[in-house]
């Protein structure tokens, strides 16, 4: 499907779009934003709102309408691949392909402090209404907290026989989260046989859900994820889908 | 301000009364502790500067070699200073280089009280450095005067690079904020050792250093001046040289010092002996140097639910009061954290937080409580963040906060960039310039009433069940935001040592 952007009639094109100059307010400088504007395909760009801040920058929000075409059969996302289950259909697939309850281990790694993601997940007030893992009788989590180091975790996902281990990283700077996963990916794979390696999933707001081969894990969750759905990516992945 | 919510004087002294009693025992423990980073604070103060060609810094250096020696039982001084007159070296960073070299051993004298009154002439001499720093402040506050308003506004900084720093935090203070914080690079809460001199590389934030903390002093005292208001600078003392960084912020007329009581212990996995030794001692400190603390309680909101868990604020608060008395510090030097972090989808969340919010002012109506926005229920939608943060702000007026750490509506999107944060000032101008005196208006009903006492009725529960079981327990049951934390366990456990019957700290003698 060919489509433009939605302002209040269909096909007009409208986008909104701020952003800052390195130059004091003046008509130069509201010349200067919308050559920019219109550099970036937006035509006709109006400039509604320009303010000066401190001695020599000037913050500028300009409308416009913008000729691109998109065209949504050229996406490429993740698409779900797995059925999205109900705790108990979770939970009855376990019993019969498992025969045991499915070990899950998971922590926020780095300097990371915000547990927010992972409790999101793990902890049984979950989110959104949702139910976190802890809540599923035939999951058994183990929640490391914030700041364990990638060694602990090794060690921990050891003991427990994890199945599965999910990390979070919620504040990152720099690409914190990418060298921390890719960090944690490495440390399993030298630390444990390929066989005996637990399903490795991250999460957190900031991750491109394409980039799972790159940083060596098996999944990766992106902003707005829920309990249910990593539920039934576990039983997806480790149990096979149910018929 | 005080007395709209009826709160009970019997039930608020009882919540003191049990506060002390819970905290008792810690301080105790205090008081029998010492730490590495206690007794590099001591050679601090008494003179030792500089680091080695590696920047692992001097006092490091010094107090490992007394401790390989003669272990931290006796504190440094007496062993150092009884070296200085043996060896008959006079500047004390020289010792350090020697002891690093290994030509020096360490003993404790039989009859340590001529290094006593040396050690005690020494750092005696770095108090007095300190105790001028605090009379200039008094003497620049009074030529520019404080921030017109209450709350001050207080704006974050941190690019990493102190001369980068430099000229965002002075447009910040032209453009109203009253507080200038530097956050800290990710990950110096554990470094065991304070890094040496300007810094220009760091991550999501500046390394506290002497020397960033005194360029940064230098530049807003011009700031100060063309502004016509004190403007105040803040750095974190917390991580593992909480106490050296109190010397260093007391040295550098640095003006509000991050300080929780348990911070460390639940974000930092730091262990909890070391942390309340080390934070016992940085206090004593900060009460010398004028210098206001601020508590984190916001940050317990960040992990556990706030309205579930807002009563275990109202025991942090009223823990750090006693811990922060106890070491000398005055009411108007306890920043009392507490945040805005109710889910906004919540019915009512905005008179949940008017309660919260009015209760700390009342259970502590001298202390500069500090008010910290909304960041676990911001998301990628800037708009609605900004909305979020004008009512936190709204909040912040309607219950007479000390001081407002301004609220960016990029918020859990990327570190703040320029217009962002000319945006959130605006929304903090719009909200006290259009409101500010509402508090004149505002009695709340019996909902917030309701709510306020409620909090505080499961404040006094906790605090029992605290008195019971103990605190160094409670903190390894996880009852402060969630996270368990052994007294056993955690980063910085090999730097305590018991105090031994001659311990001689000449700085905590002059505190």
């Amino acid at each position: 499907m060919i489509i433009r952007p939605y302002g209040d009639t269909t096909g007009d094109g409208m986008v909104q779009l701020s952003f800052t100059l390195p130059i004091p307010h003046d008509k130069r400088a509201e010349g200067a934003a919308l050559q920019l504007a219109g550099k970036m395909g937006m035509d006709p760009a109006m400039l509604v709102h320009a303010k000066q801040m401190g001695d020599g920058y000037t913050f500028f929000v300009v409308y416009g309408k913008v000729n691109h075409l998109v065209d949504t059969d050229k996406v490429h996302v993740v698409e779900r691949d797995f059925p999205l289950l109900s705790a108990k259909e979770v939970n009855a697939a376990i019993k019969r392909r498992l025969r045991r309850r499915l070990n899950v281990v998971g922590a926020c790694i780095g300097t990371d402090a915000h547990t927010v993601g992972i409790d999101a997940i793990l902890n049984l007030k979950g989110i959104a209404g949702e139910k976190g893992l802890e809540y599923y009788s035939e999951l058994s989590v183990t929640n490391m907290g914030a700041q364990v180091s990638v060694p602990d975790l090794v060690e921990t996902a050891r003991e427990k026989k994890a199945d599965a281990v999910l990390v979070s990283q919620v504040v990152t700077q720099r690409d914190a989260h990418l060298q921390n996963t890719r960090a944690m990916s490495a440390a399993f794979r030298e630390a444990l046989p390929a066989g005996r390696r637990p399903l490795l999933i991250v999460g957190g707001p900031r991750f491109d859900e394409l980039m799972a081969g790159e940083l060596g894990v098996d999944r990766i969750f992106s902003r707005g994820t829920t309990p249910r759905e990593v539920a039934s990516y576990l039983v997806h992945a480790l149990a096979g889908s149910p018929a | 301000m005080a007395g709209k919510l009826d709160l009970d004087a019997t039930v608020v002294a009882r919540a003191r009364a049990l506060a002390a009693r819970a905290g008792q025992p810690v301080v105790d423990l205090a008081r029998s502790h010492t730490t590495v980073s206690v007794e590099r604070a001591v050679l601090r103060l008494a003179g030792v500067t500089g680091a080695d060609p590696d920047g692992i810094p001097w006092v490091n250096r010094l107090v490992d070699a007394v401790r390989a020696d003669v272990g931290l039982g006796h504190g440094v001084a007496v062993p150092v200073f009884h070296a200085m007159e043996t060896t008959g070296v006079e500047d004390v960073t020289v010792l350090a280089q020697k002891a690093a070299a290994g030509s020096v051993r360490f003993t404790v004298p039989a009859a340590p009280g001529r290094a006593r009154q040396r050690a005690r002439r020494a750092t005696a001499a770095g108090l007095k450095r300190i105790d001028r720093r605090r009379a200039e402040r008094d003497r620049l506050i009074k030529r520019h005067g404080d921030p017109k308003q209450r709350p001050w506004i207080y704006l974050i900084v941190a690019t990493g690079d102190i001369y980068e720093d430099i000229p965002q935090a002075q447009a910040a203070a032209r453009a109203g904020a009253d507080v200038i914080a530097v956050i800290r690079s990710t990950g110096q809460s554990l470094l065991d050792y304070v890094p040496e001199g300007a810094t220009r590389e760091g991550f999501a934030g500046t390394y506290a250093t002497q020397e960033n903390f005194r360029l940064m002093r230098a530049a807003l005292d011009e700031t100060s001046k063309e502004v016509g208001r004190y403007v105040r600078l803040t750095n974190y003392a917390s991580g593992l040289c909480m106490p050296e960084i109190a010397t260093l912020a007391g040295l550098e007329r640095l003006d509000m010092m991050l300080n929780d009581s348990m911070y460390g212990i639940l974000f930092r996995d730091i262990n909890p002996i070391r942390t309340f030794v080390d934070q016992r001692f940085s206090r004593q400190i900060h009460a010398r140097a004028g210098i206001v603390i601020n508590t984190g309680e916001d940050n317990y909101l960040t992990t556990a639910d706030a309205v579930e868990a807002a009563h275990t604020v109202t025991v942090s608060q009223l823990m750090n009061e006693y811990f922060a008395h106890e070491a000398g510090l005055a009411d108007w030097q306890l920043g009392l954290g507490h945040a805005f972090e109710i889910n906004p989808d919540l019915p009512d969340s905005f008179r949940l937080e008017l309660a919260h919010a009015l209760l700390a002012r009342e259970l502590f109506p001298d202390a500069p409580l500090k008010w910290m926005p909304p960041t676990k229920h911001m998301t990628g939608d800037v708009f609605r963040g900004n909305l979020l943060d004008g009512f936190f702000n709204l909040a912040g007026a309607l219950t007479g906060q000390g001081i407002l750490l301004v609220g960016m509506m990029t918020e859990a999107v990327v570190t703040p960039w320029l217009s962002d944060r000319d945006i959130a000032l605006q929304n903090v101008r719009y909200v006290l310039n259009g409101a500010g005196n509402l508090h004149e208006d505002f009695t709340p009903g019996p909902f917030i009433r309701g709510r306020a006492n409620q909090v505080l009725s499961e404040a006094i529960d906790l605090l029992e069940r605290i008195v019971d079981d103990g605190m160094l327990n409670a903190i390894a049951d996880g009852t402060f935001g969630i996270m368990k934390r052994p007294a056993d366990r955690g980063k910085g456990l090999d730097g305590v040592e018991k105090q031994d019957e001659d311990y001689y700290n000449p700085v905590v003698e002059d505190l």
